[in-house]
């Protein structure tokens, strides 16, 4: 299992490759395109993080050898394709690790002012409740 | 038309209107500003810009109180924006312009005074499906408070206000109409002389929101008979802050104020306080004295380009938008009503609002996405929000022959 920092890394190096912005958001859309859907079950208000300007849906649980499986689905696109993102890094992860992560990919992708800018789209508090039960989790655990 | 009016018609360039908007010369995201979000905000021409910095340079005192030159300076300007705002929508009388925050403190000034002087029990009040929330919600507060009734008039699938249904929910128990001259989200330019017309029959007073139409339309409150009628500066090349409420004077001489405190106080006592004169009466506190300025010169800005000149290139750029945005396959327009102002609401099929105006500004194009403050709008049409381009007249062709560009490539990387 890799660790976040490794997988930050590669997504640095990923969007390192492309120098302009469209580029990127081309990167972005093709990940939103296959990031697998979240099951229809959880696809309701309980999960629903409400921005202002698209929906996202989270749900976590923890896998058997205690680790943190996030999924995840948005009506937009581009939110979904950083959600992708966000899961690729943090899903699969030991709790403490989760509720303690820096993921500094988000300020050297760039991706900080695109996920500030829009903070209507829900990412900020997807981070938030990410953190947040991973830390509950980490908690029950101890 | 007369020589000179045709001369400045003729004269009325985009290009070098544009040149008083320093905002506009600027690149975003490497590429140029083009700026089709003045539905939300409209930008500043330098005139405006000189006149408040002119008042914090040379005469920023308070008004109404100081016996002193500056106070005298400041008063005098604040006064004269009045006068100006009067003769711009051709009011009776000076003290019929209340200066606001905007047309939500406008109409909640109304909803409030109105609400608590006329509404009764089992009484109706009338608003439209294409209402902004801050013509829905103050109006939903005070019929709760009063036991009134909000009753709606639906809006059909062109974007257009049910005229058939609007009359047929017209009885002697609606005591007030307000509503939205142009639709912020669908462009619909409703027909408010007529509406007005036959709210009256029933004896209902009315409201006009005339956010979105101050800046495209020749406005003459005497002449549409409006009982009120609410604007904001910010939408009117004006800062933001300052807002017009005009009101009939024995209407707004009925109506009890909404806040209390400083300019609007006659005479204060422990037992008892009398209220100001109008237009003091409706504003409390220290006013937006700035914005007063900035909002006079706003206007004397577009009269001396000559509204007239104004709509006439804005039609003309709005019927060019409107050609180009409908031949994209993919363009979902909502609202195609037959008067429609410059303002474009669509989808692009297959997404989502938001995706397209988060690739628009990386073209440099500033769109409005979402649901424009008008959630039960979004509702009937049952979409989660649309893109919105809204024109002013410092747009150009070239600037939509861009769009349509941005548009498809957008599109491609979408599907």
């Amino acid at each position: 299992m890799k660790s976040i920092a490794a997988i930050e890394a590669e997504i640095i190096e990923e969007f390192d490759m492309f120098d302009d912005w469209m580029d990127k958001y081309s990167l972005i859309i093709d990940r939103g395109k296959k990031l697998p859907m979240i099951d229809a079950a959880y696809k309701t208000d309980e999960y629903l993080i409400k921005g202002c300007q698209s929906k996202v849906w989270l749900h976590a649980a923890p896998s058997a050898d205690g680790r943190i499986l996030f999924m995840a689905d948005s009506d937009a696109i581009i939110t979904k394709g950083i959600i992708s993102l966000l899961i690729e890094v943090l899903s699969n992860q030991k709790p403490e690790d989760i509720a303690t992560a820096k993921l500094d990919f988000i300020e050297k992708t760039g991706l900080r002012e695109h996920l500030t800018s829009t903070r209507g789209n829900g990412l900020v508090s997807m981070i938030e409740q990410m953190k947040a039960y991973a830390a509950k989790y980490a908690q029950l655990k101890s | 038309m007369n020589a000179i009016t045709e001369t400045a018609v003729n004269e009325f360039n985009a290009a070098q209107v544009r040149k008083d908007f320093p905002i506009l010369e600027q690149k975003v995201n490497g590429k140029p500003l083009v700026y089709f979000d003045n539905g939300a905000t409209t930008q500043k021409p330098i005139q405006v810009i000189n006149a408040v910095e002119d008042y914090y340079k040379h005469y920023n005192s308070n008004v109404h109180r100081g016996v002193h030159t500056l106070s005298r300076l400041a008063t005098d300007a604040y006064e004269e924006a009045r006068l100006t705002v009067q003769k711009f929508i051709n009011a009776k009388s000076a003290h019929e312009i209340i200066f606001t925050r905007g047309t939500t403190t406008g109409i909640n000034t109304v909803a409030n005074g109105f609400g608590r002087r006329y509404l009764q029990s089992g009484d109706e009040v009338l608003i439209s499906t294409m209402e902004h929330h801050a013509n829905i919600v103050p109006w939903q507060m005070i019929c709760e408070e009063r036991g009134a009734t909000l009753k709606v008039i639906p809006v059909l699938d062109n974007g257009e206000l049910d005229y058939a249904a609007f009359q047929s929910l017209l009885n002697p128990k609606v005591k007030i109409v307000a509503i939205t001259h142009i639709s912020n989200v669908l462009g619909t330019i409703n027909p408010v002389e007529k509406i007005i017309q036959d709210a009256h029959q029933v004896g209902a007073k009315t409201l006009i929101d005339a956010a979105q139409s101050i800046q495209h339309h020749e406005i003459d409150v005497q002449k549409l008979d409006c009982d009120f009628l609410c604007f904001s500066g910010h939408k009117i090349y004006a800062p933001a802050g300052i807002g017009v409420l005009y009101g009939k004077e024995e209407m707004l001489n009925e109506m009890p104020p909404f806040e209390f405190g400083g300019d609007m106080i006659r005479e204060v006592s422990f037992e008892k306080t009398t209220f100001n004169v109008l237009p003091y009466k409706f504003e409390a506190g220290t006013p937006n004295i700035e914005g007063a300025i900035g909002l006079s010169a706003a206007i004397k800005y577009i009269q001396n380009l000559g509204l007239k000149n104004i709509r006439q290139y804005e039609e003309n750029l709005s019927e060019y938008a409107s050609q180009r945005l409908k031949s994209l396959h993919f363009y979902r327009p909502i609202g195609d009503a037959s008067e429609k102002a410059g303002v474009f609401s669509f989808l692009i099929n297959g997404t989502h609002p938001t995706d397209v105006g988060t690739l628009l500004d990386q073209f440099g194009i500033a769109v409005r996405t979402g649901h424009h403050c008008a959630q039960p709008l979004m509702h009937r049409f049952e979409i989660p929000g649309t893109v919105r381009v809204s024109l002013a007249f410092y747009n150009a062709h070239d600037e939509i022959d861009y769009l349509i560009e941005c548009l498809q490539k957008v599109e491609k990387m979408l599907a």
